[in-house]
């Protein structure tokens, strides 16, 4: 369900979430908010389980966007974590706040809307992500397989801080199973 | 019942204040590098009027987050004292902020309102507080317990020295005049936040 197995840097087979979780922790991310998504529990489980990270939801998407950029400007690494339909809230907060001010809000997108989706808002909401994110220059990588899990995910981290630029990292059901609906 | 609950005498009898004269109040009792984060508009264009002090953030367009931006601050530098500067229609947009930061409960961190009942800035088009709503209300509610109507000006210092020396987080509510800001912030955000940064230390 997890994509294929990769070697890590243990050498041992770990599943997506953790291996997120530990390139988080390597480039000194420590703030952790979400809104949450059936598809991302398994990392914001092992996020809030690990007493490095300062993790806990928000009542909305832009509110997490306000808190990691205050963070950051105060000298702590953060990221916010969401599902496809949390990102369609962001457009005015990325515009106005991490744009402009040079800012590098890592954004954790789990995407819905696409191979498989049940729900036709989600699938309309999917389309509108890239474009959003194409418009505003914004840095975007999409995770298909379990082996590109550490070195996207760490080279985007590097950029975004090195360049001062909001980047999102968007998670596809190819790598984590996505969500089906049950019959 | 405790000594917050009976300290203020509420929304309906609160002095209306001027929003440039109690912003350089609470100005003046910083001395010790607190981080100051305005909102869109007024709150940061009488910020920057009252003093350019290089701890302080001028957000520009984002309406509603000065509170969770102070937020993040307060959470990576906890030695330090955080205000958010906010207007009533803003906080009106972001209300959730208000049970998020009562669940962190920042020590550090205070959130001050200036209620105009207007959308002042888009031309005074009334918000929820003309017609009813009570932020202290609300902001008790989502379980900011210390949260206050400041009666008036003598009020509002006593409130502030508290929220510097007491841990919080606070909330201060209050009412302003139709006065309009008496400057315009600077509009270059790359400039604010790395001033804002070298204030708070994260940049050398
Ligand atoms: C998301 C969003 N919606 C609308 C606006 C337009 N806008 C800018 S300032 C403002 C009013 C802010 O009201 P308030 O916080 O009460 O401050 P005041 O103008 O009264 O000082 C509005 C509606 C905006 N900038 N962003």
């Amino acid at each position: 369900m997890t994509g294929s197995a990769a070697p890590t840097v243990a050498g041992a087979t770990r599943p997506w979430h953790e291996i997120m979780r530990d390139v988080l922790k390597q480039n000194q991310v420590r703030l952790a908010t979400y809104v949450p998504d059936n598809v991302l529990r398994p990392l914001l489980d092992v996020l809030h389980a690990d007493r490095d990270f300062t993790t806990f939801a928000t009542t909305r998407e832009e509110e997490a966007v306000g808190i990691v950029a205050g963070a950051w400007m105060g000298g702590m690494r953060g990221c916010v974590l969401m599902q496809t339909s949390g990102f369609a809230t962001l457009a005015n907060a990325i515009a106005s706040l991490a744009v402009p001010f040079q800012i590098p809000v890592v954004m954790i997108v789990s995407e819905r809307g696409t191979l498989g989706e049940f729900n036709w808002g989600q699938a309309l909401t999917c389309r509108t992500m890239r474009p959003v994110l194409d418009s505003l220059a914004i840095e975007h990588h999409t995770i298909s397989r379990l082996d590109e899990v550490e070195f996207i995910t760490d080279r985007t981290i590097k950029q975004a801080v090195m360049t001062q630029a909001p980047a999102a990292l968007i998670l596809s059901p190819l790598l984590t199973g996505g969500k089906v609906l049950k019959k | 019942m405790s000594a917050i609950d009976t300290e203020s005498r509420g929304r309906g009898n609160a002095k209306v204040m001027n929003r440039f004269d109690i912003t350089k109040r609470l100005v003046a009792k910083l001395k010790r590098e607190e981080a100051v984060v305005g909102g869109i508009g007024n709150t940061n264009f009488d910020l920057w009027a009252a003093e350019r002090r290089p701890q302080n953030f001028y957000m520009l367009g984002s309406m509603g987050l000065a509170a969770p931006i102070a937020l993040g601050v307060a959470l990576a530098q906890p030695q330090r004292r955080v205000i958010a500067l906010e207007g009533d229609g803003s906080i009106m947009m972001q209300l959730g902020c208000l049970a998020t930061i009562a669940h962190l409960k920042p020590r550090n961190l205070a959130i001050v309102i200036m209620d105009n009942a207007a959308y002042q800035i888009t031309g005074s088009q009334p918000t929820a507080t003309a017609h009813g709503a009570d932020i202290v209300a609300i902001a008790r509610g989502s379980g900011l317990d210390k949260s206050l109507w400041a009666d008036d000006e003598a009020h509002f210092e006593r409130l502030v020295d508290r929220c510097l020396a007491e841990d919080g987080p606070w909330l201060i509510a209050t009412r302003i005049d139709a006065q309009p800001a008496v400057a315009q912030t600077e509009r270059d955000p790359a400039k604010i936040r790395d001033r804002f940064m070298r204030g708070l230390g994260t940049r050398e």
